[in-house]
């Protein structure tokens, strides 16, 4: 007896719960939601998330779906699987934009913002993703460890494969890490098609280290930061010595690290944005885009998130402009030859490096 | 009532059992799975160009097979005779030792990664101290990106699994049965084999199996300690589906790790069926005393020495990190000093760049801790159902228990994309992510705890119950003066490994995380994911404080009695 009358009861509470969870929520007018997918690194002020909040009558939801590459193939899988996870995506990078684009995974917005924008940013004519910030990947360098051997620093590609840096540079898996692959294409773009393999087992021969992740490359090989590793050479970017000044433990005249930005050798990550097909929050969407591209969020983003602001008249910070510099020549390549051939590239890559 | 001696009917007892385990497998693992897999392997019908490398496939496999069972030797090496001596022995310093063999448990491998490093590593302690003692100019041990540095961390993570449980289940022995062995005339070797062994054996196999299946499935360690040269079957799972997007190879990889894992879970069940006898285990601890002839002293002081060694060191290098400042040995920095400083600490508190991701680290703390707290009450709660569960259904326990421990065998990344598949359609979209987080980590406790407790519960002699019946006792007093007792030590060690598994779990689960109540493990990430120094230091210093977190908790779990213990 006593059994059954739990089992009831348990029914009981089911079918309750079951009911409440129908029950409809809050009136729909008060406050909207948004949700903005963005990729681990992604930072903001607070006061400003607060400030769009309070002039939408919206509440914002960041997820951060992991490195960029992997919070784009999350959106992609859960649309195909009809259960989008975002209304706005921020952080899709250049290396990626035609997967993004091939996958007709965002709406169109031409945001007001966009005609005070260099071209050169505007790398999707359709205006599906937009430019937002950008960065350079770049060799950062031990400043104290160039300054006791009397070595002077590699000014090319070529410069690595040289004996006198032997065992001295550490770079990311393209496979695993978003800067690894930056830092692979620019030597495509370097040596072209038929030479990257060349370059690349020259470099093996001279001893590079790969490693995973940036998290390892930085902190456990880099000599140059708090890990105190074994090389003085690491692919980063080129506003990490900036980092490296605000986030001193001691007020610094100068960073401890530098970049080297000869042309050629650093890799220019441009970030955007999009509004995801389908969503139901268009409006607030378009908005947040807008907010993406404001002054003020523009002038946030390089202190957040150490990248420079697409908008021309957003005012650098004075430590960040002091301590990173800027490459005149970047390389780049076609985002339609990325995509065509990128995971054949990083496929051959694997083979050749780590087999 | 005596269903629960379930030798006969109560069939409505076995399903209401049965109930909440079944739904809640269903609901946050099958339904999962199959959803992601079905949508993967759709991808490939659709002819998206891609195409399974069963080359890549069979080597991967080899690999993680390889160095799982190298991993579980080497664990076992180290963990039994460890749990001999915290079953036995009382020595200075054993508690904190038993607490210190723990914590590895918890750690980010990001963050063992540099306590490794810092230790290991061409500018750690080891290599300074002998480049310094024999005037050498290279660092002489080159340890990281290698397949020991994975062997080593495998050890330094999983030798709590074995300590814990074998030791557990050593303590409990019952010593009259040894005494009788000798008695009767039989030398220690043969004391061990004819009698320990035979009864220790259902928890050792059990002990194994979890750390085999942990090593199995490894998935930082070999990434980040390993380096890109190595490859387990989850590392490829996680690169195939997240970075090269090709999902029908990583589901194929996924069946294929689930499929073993089947295979292990069922062959295993088969090595430890039985063969002992009841009556075996007895309620109190057995006495510890100190190490009295010579070899007791020196087995004492060596376990004790490897165990520093190995557990202690690392994290005492992680620690001490987060409290000095090597600034002065990076050069251009002349007023910058090397020495004992609390700043990691006091910036962890200081919200500089007022960032919406700032969190306190008290905040972080409560978080992680009520996490760990509902995660340790579902896993056990549904573990200690589904052990009885399982103890009732008879012959077909034998194929029920290999599904329980599925769990285990499936690739984060594959779950956790299911997750945010299923999570977020109908009739789930209105549940919060944030509740489903304790239930994710329940799910990779539960296989842990069922594994722990059933041998416990098998090991209960029916005599005892039948005798508490005819008495006159109900089932549920029964429950509470026999099974209860003699349960609650191996339920302690559950909780301790359920608290813990939840603290640290950063796979499956960090697909439902929101943002909102950031973890310890996020705000670690979110410190070690920026250069600088001070960043740098930060992420140790919430490190340092994800172990106390840990310590606290497991101390305070051990401590806790339930009523009806002294009863015994």
């Amino acid at each position: 007896m006593t059994i059954k009358r739990w089992i009831s009861a348990a029914l009981l509470m089911l079918l309750l719960s079951a009911c409440a969870s129908q029950a409809p929520t809050a009136p729909a007018k008060e406050v909207r939601e948004l949700t903005v997918m963005t990729h681990d690194s992604f930072a903001v002020s607070a006061e400003l998330v607060a400030r769009f909040e309070e002039e939408n009558q919206a509440k914002v939801t960041f997820i951060k779906g992991g490195d960029a590459g992997a919070a784009l193939n999350r959106l992609i899988l859960t649309s195909l699987a009809g259960a989008p996870e975002a209304d706005v995506f921020y952080g899709l990078d250049n290396t990626f934009l035609s997967r993004a684009l091939d996958n007709a995974l965002f709406e169109a917005y031409a945001a007001p913002a966009l005609g005070r924008i260099p071209d050169a940013f505007k790398l999707d004519p359709g205006n599906r993703a937009l430019p937002i910030d950008y960065g350079d990947v770049c060799i950062n360098y031990d400043k104290a460890w160039f300054a006791s051997k009397g070595l002077p620093l590699p000014q090319s590609l070529e410069d690595l494969t040289n004996p006198r840096y032997k065992g001295l540079l550490v770079v990311e898996n393209p496979a695993t890490s978003s800067p690894g692959l930056s830092f692979f294409l620019a030597s495509v773009a370097a040596f072209g098609e038929a030479g990257w393999q060349e370059w690349w087992k020259a470099l093996k021969e001279n001893g590079v280290v790969v490693v995973s992740d940036w998290e390892s490359a930085y902190y456990t090989n880099f000599s140059g930061s708090s890990g105190r590793g074994s090389q003085p050479l690491v692919v980063s970017y080129a506003s990490s010595p900036a980092a490296e000044l605000i986030y001193a433990e001691t007020p610094l005249e100068e960073p401890p690290t530098g970049s080297i930005v000869a042309d050629g050798t650093c890799w220019r990550q441009i970030e955007f944005a999009g509004i995801l097909k389908g969503t139901p929050n268009r409006q607030l969407a378009e908005k947040f885009i807008d907010f993406l591209l404001s002054k003020a969020f523009q002038e946030d983003m390089p202190l957040q998130m150490f990248v420079y602001p697409v908008l021309p008249d957003a005012v650098l910070p004075a430590d960040f402009a002091r301590a990173s510099a800027v490459p005149d020549r970047p390389a780049s390549l076609d985002p339609q030859l990325i995509a065509a051939k990128r995971d054949e590239w990083v496929q051959a890559w694997t083979a050749l490096m780590l087999k | 009532m005596s269903n629960m001696n379930g030798k006969r009917g109560g069939l409505w007892w076995k399903l209401l059992l049965w109930l909440l385990p079944a739904a809640f497998l269903l609901i946050f693992f099958y339904q999962p799975l199959t959803a992601i897999l079905r949508l993967a392997f759709s991808m490939r019908a659709e002819g998206g160009g891609q195409s399974f490398f069963p080359g890549l496939a069979a080597k991967t496999f080899a690999f993680t097979l390889w160095q799982a069972v190298l991993s579980t030797l080497l664990t076992l090496v180290i963990g039994l005779p460890a749990a001999y001596l915290f079953s036995h022995y009382e020595f200075a310093g054993r508690k904190f030792l038993r607490l210190i063999a723990l914590l590895p448990f918890i750690l980010p491998t990001v963050v063992v990664a540099v306590s490794f490093n810092s230790l290991l590593g061409p500018r750690g302690w080891l290599n300074v101290g002998l480049m310094a003692l024999f005037g050498l100019s290279e660092p002489p041990v080159r340890l990281l990106n290698s397949l020991p540095a994975i062997l080593l961390a495998h050890v330094f993570y999983n030798s709590s699994i074995i300590i814990r449980i074998v030791g557990g289940a050593w303590s409990r022995l019952d010593q009259k049965l040894t005494q009788a062995a000798q008695m009767l005339g039989a030398n220690p070797w043969q004391v061990f084999w004819e009698v320990t062994f035979p009864l220790l054996l259902p928890a050792a196999a059990g002990a194994s199996l979890l750390v085999f299946l942990f090593d199995f499935t490894s998935f930082g360690v070999v990434l980040m300690l390993g380096g890109p040269a190595f490859a387990t079957l989850e590392v490829e799972i996680y690169t195939q589906a997240l970075y090269l997007f090709n999902l029908p190879l990583a589901g194929l990889l996924s069946l294929i790790q689930l499929a073993f894992t089947l295979l292990v879970a069922w062959a295993h069940n088969r090595v430890s069926l039985p063969r002992y006898g009841k009556a075996a285990l007895s309620a109190e601890k057995a006495n510890l005393r100190p190490p009295r002839t010579k070899k007791e002293k020196v087995f004492t002081f060596v376990t004790a020495a490897v165990l520093i060694a190995l557990l202690l060191l690392p994290l005492l290098s992680l620690v001490t990190r987060s409290l000095v400042s090597l600034e002065a040995e990076r050069g251009e920095r002349g007023e910058a000093q090397t020495g004992f400083t609390l700043r990691y600490y006091r910036e962890l508190f200081r919200d500089t760049t007022g960032s919406i991701f700032y969190v306190p680290p008290a905040v972080a703390v409560r978080n992680s801790v009520l996490y760990a707290a509902a995660a340790m009450l579902i896993a056990n709660m549904l573990g200690l159902i589904t052990s009885y569960a399982l103890h009732f259904s008879g012959r077909l326990a034998r194929w029920l228990e290999p599904v329980l421990i599925l769990p285990l065998g499936a690739s984060a990344v594959t779950l956790g994309l299911g997750f945010v598949i299923v999570f977020r359609r109908a009739p789930w979209d209105g549940v919060s992510f944030s509740i489903l987080i304790p239930f994710a980590h329940a799910l990779v406790a539960l296989p842990l705890v069922v594994r722990t407790l059933l041998p416990a519960l098998r090991g209960i002699p029916d005599s005892l119950r039948q005798a508490a019946s005819t008495l006159g006792a109900g089932w549920a007093r029964v429950f509470r003066e026999v099974d209860l007792p003699l349960l609650l030590r191996p339920l302690l060690v559950c909780m301790v490994f359920a608290f813990t598994i939840s603290l640290g779990e950063f796979g499956a689960s960090s697909f439902l995380s929101t943002g909102r109540n950031p973890t310890i493990p996020v705000a670690i990430y979110r410190y070690i994911s920026q250069p600088g120094a001070l960043n740098y230091g930060q992420a140790l210093a919430m490190s340092t404080i994800l172990l106390v977190v840990c310590a606290l908790g497991s101390l305070a779990i051990e401590k806790a009695r339930l009523p009806g213990e002294e009863l015994f």
